[in-house]
């Protein structure tokens, strides 16, 4: 399902992605340009771009959301939180003029990811309202996991980046154009292994999820009117199953 | 722009993903925060991808190929992810993760036998009541 | 064929039929009995053949070198004198009548086949020691022999006392062939060869270095072989066998191999007078000691053991004096009237379904039953308490007579004292032999009370064998004059005073037993006891082994019987008592071997548990403490795991970065 609607999403909407994320490269240059143009050393932490300033802002909500995402004790909040830090991620993506990058995380992941997500929530007939015990007991340590984590990480990468500066100037680095041509000269290969992997991968997930109705006639009332419901989740990738070959057809299209 | 902004968020990111994949109980939540964690290191794949070609040290986008990749293998990972949990969910009936204690030590004197017998009515009526 | 070839066959054949006897025996039990039989009989046919040819002249030799030994060779040597020839003979006939006795003795037994088997390379293993030119060859079968005993003995081996018995006898025989190996060693060492001749000449010309060490470690291999004080407990309790295999292995064969041993190398022992001494007050204690253990015992063939003993006593004194003539000449005698002796015994032992003289002292009219029995019996009684004209007189007086003429000073080299030794201890062993017989006869055959029981005719194959082997008894000391030649030339025939006084004192022990009968008779009406076989219409050997087993819980001792009646108890007084149990010696091995050796196991054990095993526990403890608490952590919790696994990873990047960048 996913391939497919990202399929769909590249064919369509591929030259309104590029126009809107024009208009924000060229306003970032405009305002980059007004400060310096020259090396990396001049730009100094204390006298952000605007584009730094609108990155700052999206991460903050980003990160935020992802938080809550991660802390909430409402289970389909979670979800919902989850759609913001990924849209979030978008924005970013189209800052840092990625569009078409931009467009399908928006489309995958906000569209089909998070939609399969809340299926499996309801399938497992999560709770709606709070649901207390939502955290494991293993809470403590992860959070000391995940602070030493975030500590290591982020000074190293300030520490090895302090200096690093990255021209935003110029044509967009992944326009529909610079990727698909990027993707079809260089990376032909691993993207047609790809949608044998992603076959496989259908292929398991209906396995996974079909019942064993070899064995007991006696269950055979019931189990009819199981497979149709209980084949949701199987059939919301069974879904992209049949597209899933055709997947690559369409997206090499629209990249052409 | 800084490369260090990007990074640093993707490093933020990433760690709130490791959080919630330790601390999350219901399996569905832990997969979430899988997703966050793939989508930190994509970011730091796209800003490092920019940042290179830009600087035309690297003109094959490699990092955008492999953003790319990464999306189309969460969106199957996540396919198969929730089939297993629910796999798991019609067996057990529960989808807490700190529950599937199976490979405990000591375990054999005390699950399996009950386990295995019992679960089956509860799951049948689960996967009645998802309907 | 040469001599020679047929002196290889006499051994040989038993041999063969040993083998072809255990590969058939289950399969084709029809050819067991001749299996058994012929190769004997054959072998005994040819140790004549070989006897007549050598005719006691000039010594045979032959030898073969089958690989080199390094410094001291080892060949397959023969070496067969007058002495080898005649004990061959000896060894051929005993174990031929054995084997016939023993297809009626054994009719019905079910483990006959490898039982004739053993006889048959135990009979093997004694020709080749008689045979052998060779210290190393006669080594090879001087053990085969001790471990055929411990099977043959421990044949009833459903019976403890067999089993212990055979122990017994393979541990004690054992205990003495270590000394003797290294005694073996050492002679060989000294002389340069294993072989006997060379050995000889080495000692003719004085080139041992050792003479006395060398013939005191021999010594206590003969001493465990011949059963002589200390080590002959053996052979009391070995009776627990069956009554063929005591007559083959503890009176013909086996034990005479010890006596034979030092008679071939009696110029060994001859250059030292220590050892000399030290074999004549051994053979003064052994016949002393046995003469009156004999008199108590109750169990009949404890009585013909302890005579064993005491009858060997006399060849061993024989050699200490110096005479291998006159021993070999009383070992011959010897080995056919104890032999018949015993085979008798098992008959007797068959009609009366006991074993215990107790018993047969009260059965009326059991000389009846076996009459063959009773006249054979008789004559070997009195070849063994040496009344002439019977075969013992002749040999035991040439026993004495030898003795006499050390002890007057007549030989060379050869210590006086040793002769007076001998000959005084022989001619009390000499009465009290007279009274032990006496005893024996008169309880066995004479007994008054209810009428013998009576269990059919006894097998003509056994009742054969006792007239043959009385023959001999009879008529072997007519043999004195000519055999003279086939030793060493010195003079077999009695003289006038050892005669005179070893007959009378014989004569006088005799009487004074029947005399004490007499007067105790009358008490064995009094006191009614007597256990007999439960199955007494099974075969021979059935019954023995019933009634032996029987004895301990009947009497309360396998060797005496609280029997008021008994001449023996009269005669001893007080020493009955430490008689009857052989003078406490086994008590007193208990105390000082076997005690401090269980003492020493259970230290060894205790060393063992508590101490090795409490290191090999603590070795255990440690890599256990530590798997209880790692199991701890398997939880089987992902999210545990996962948690470890990152902020491990964490640690760890984090100090290769810390590395990477020389912090």
């Amino acid at each position: 399902m996913s391939l497919a609607a990202a399929a769909a999403a590249t064919a369509t909407v591929a030259h309104a992605a590029t126009t809107a994320a024009g208009a924000t490269v060229a306003h970032t240059a405009t305002t980059a340009a007004g400060a310096t143009t020259t090396a990396a050393d001049t730009h100094g932490f204390l006298s952000p771009t605007g584009v730094e300033i609108a990155f700052l802002l999206v991460g903050l909500v980003t990160l935020g959301a992802a938080i809550v995402s991660v802390t909430t004790r409402q289970l389909v909040h979670a979800a919902l939180w989850l759609v913001v830090a990924l849209g979030g991620l978008a924005v970013e993506y189209l800052l840092l003029t990625a569009e078409f990058i931009a467009w399908v995380q928006v489309l995958i992941y906000v569209g089909s990811v998070v939609v399969l997500l809340l299926f499996g929530l309801m399938l497992t007939r999560a709770p709606i309202g709070r649901s207390p015990d939502a955290d494991s007991g293993n809470r403590w340590v992860a959070l000391t996991v995940a602070v030493a984590s975030a500590a290591a990480l982020v000074w190293v990468v300030v520490d090895a980046f302090r200096t690093t500066w990255i021209d935003l100037d110029g044509a967009a680095a992944g326009s529909t154009e610079v990727t698909g041509k990027a993707l079809f000269q260089n990376w032909v290969l691993p993207f047609e292994a790809l949608s044998v992997l992603l076959l496989a991968a259908l292929v398991g997930a209906i396995v996974l999820s079909r019942k064993a109705k070899a064995n007991p006639p006696a269950v055979v009332t019931s189990a009819a009117n199981e497979p149709a419901d209980n084949e949701t989740p199987a059939s919301g990738t069974a879904a992209s199953g049949p597209a899933a070959s055709g997947t690559a057809d369409p997206e090499k299209e629209g990249a052409r | 722009m800084h490369l260090a902004y990007p990074a640093v968020l993707s490093a933020l990111l990433f760690s709130t993903g490791l959080y919630g994949v330790l601390a999350r109980r219901n399996a569905i939540l832990v997969l979430m925060s899988v997703e966050l964690m793939l989508n930190a290191v994509n970011l730091n794949l796209v800003a490092f991808d920019v940042w290179l070609s830009r600087a035309a040290e690297e003109t094959l986008h490699s990092g955008q190929a492999l953003t790319l990749f990464t999306i189309a293998i969460a969106a199957a990972e996540i396919g198969i992810g929730l089939a297993i949990v629910l796999a798991v969910y019609r067996n057990r009936g529960t989808s807490d993760i700190d529950k599937l204690r199976d490979t405990a030590e000591g375990h054999e004197t005390d699950g399996r036998g009950t386990d295995g017998s019992d679960s089956e009515a509860p799951a049948a009526q689960k996967a009645e009541a998802t309907a | 064929m040469t001599t020679t070839t047929l002196a290889v066959l006499v051994p040989l054949l038993p041999f063969l039929g040993a083998a072809a006897g255990l590969l058939l025996g289950r399969t084709t039990p029809g050819f067991v009995r001749p299996l058994a039989v012929l190769p004997t009989l054959t072998a005994f046919a040819l140790a004549i053949l070989v006897a007549v040819r050598q005719g006691g002249g000039r010594s045979i030799d032959a030898a073969t070198e089958l690989t080199p030994t390094g410094s001291v060779p080892i060949e397959l040597a023969l070496h067969i004198d007058g002495f080898a020839a005649l004990v061959a003979v000896l060894v051929g006939l005993v174990a031929t009548c054995v084997q016939i006795y023993s297809t009626g003795y054994l009719r019905d037994d079910p483990r006959y086949p490898s039982y004739a088997a053993l006889v048959s390379l135990f009979t093997s293993a004694m020709l080749l020691v008689v045979y052998s030119g060779d210290l190393m060859v006669l080594l090879v079968g001087w053990e085969i022999m001790g471990i055929c005993s411990y099977f043959l003995v421990g044949h009833y081996w459903e019976t403890p006392e067999a089993r212990a018995a055979s122990i017994k006898a393979f541990l004690v025989t054992k205990l003495g062939d270590v000394p003797f190996l290294i005694g073996i060693f050492a002679l060989a060492m000294d002389a340069g060869s294993f072989r006997i001749t060379t050995v000889l000449g080495a000692v003719a010309s004085g080139g041992l270095d050792h003479p006395t060490l060398i013939a005191l470690l021999l010594l206590a291999g003969v001493a465990g072989k011949s059963a002589q004080f200390p080590l002959h407990t053996w052979l009391p309790d070995a009776m627990a066998g069956p009554t063929p295999v005591s007559a083959l292995i503890h009176a013909a064969t086996m034990v005479a191999a010890g006596v034979y041993f030092i008679a071939r190398l009696l110029p060994v022992f001859a250059a030292s007078s220590a050892a000399l001494l030290v074999m004549a007050v051994m053979a003064a204690v052994t016949m002393l000691g046995s003469g009156l253990a004999a008199l108590a015992q109750d169990d009949i063939k404890r009585v013909l053991a302890y005579s064993t003993i005491g009858q060997l006593g006399y060849m061993t004194g024989a050699l200490a004096v110096g005479d291998r003539g006159a021993a070999v000449f009383h070992l011959l005698s010897h080995g056919a009237f104890k032999a018949l002796l015993f085979l008798a015994a098992g008959v007797i032992i068959h009609a009366a379904g006991t074993n215990s003289l107790a018993a047969t002292s009260r059965m009326k009219g059991l000389r009846d039953r076996v009459p063959d029995a009773y006249w054979t019996m008789t004559v070997a009684l009195l070849a063994l308490a040496a009344i002439p004209p019977f075969s013992g007189f002749f040999t035991k007086e040439a026993v004495l007579g030898a003795a006499e003429h050390v002890a007057t000073g007549h030989a060379e080299g050869i210590p006086g004292a040793a002769g007076w030794i001998v000959l005084v201890t022989g001619l009390l062993t000499a009465l009290l032999t007279g009274a032990y017989a006496m005893r024996l006869w008169l309880r066995a055959f004479h007994g008054r009370g209810a009428d013998a029981p009576d269990h059919g005719k006894q097998p003509l194959a056994m009742n054969a064998v006792l007239w043959l082997l009385a023959v001999p008894s009879l008529a072997f000391g007519l043999a004195a004059g000519p055999l003279s030649d086939w030793f060493d030339g010195r003079d077999l025939t009695p003289t006038l005073t050892t005669s005179v006084l070893g007959t009378g004192l014989a004569l006088v022990g005799g009487l004074v037993t029947y005399g004490a009968w007499k007067h105790t008779t009358a008490l064995a009406a009094r006191v009614p006891m007597g256990a007999v076989a439960a199955h007494p219409e099974g075969d021979a050997a059935h019954v023995e082994a019933e009634a032996i087993a029987s004895h301990a819980p009947a009497y309360g001792d396998v060797a005496a019987a609280p029997d008021p009646a008994d001449p023996g108890r009269l005669l001893l007084g007080p020493l009955h008592r430490h008689a009857a149990v052989g003078f406490h010696l086994d008590a007193l091995y208990t105390t000082l071997f076997v005690r401090p050796v269980q003492a020493g196991a259970s230290l060894v054990r205790f060393l063992d548990r508590e101490v090795v095993e409490t290191y090999v526990h603590g070795a255990g403890a440690v890599p256990r403490l530590l798997g209880a608490a790692v199991r701890r952590a398997q939880t089987g919790n992902v999210q545990t795991y996962v948690s470890a696994l990152l902020a491990g990873t964490v640690v760890l990047t984090v100090a290769v970065v810390l590395v990477a960048t020389g912090a």
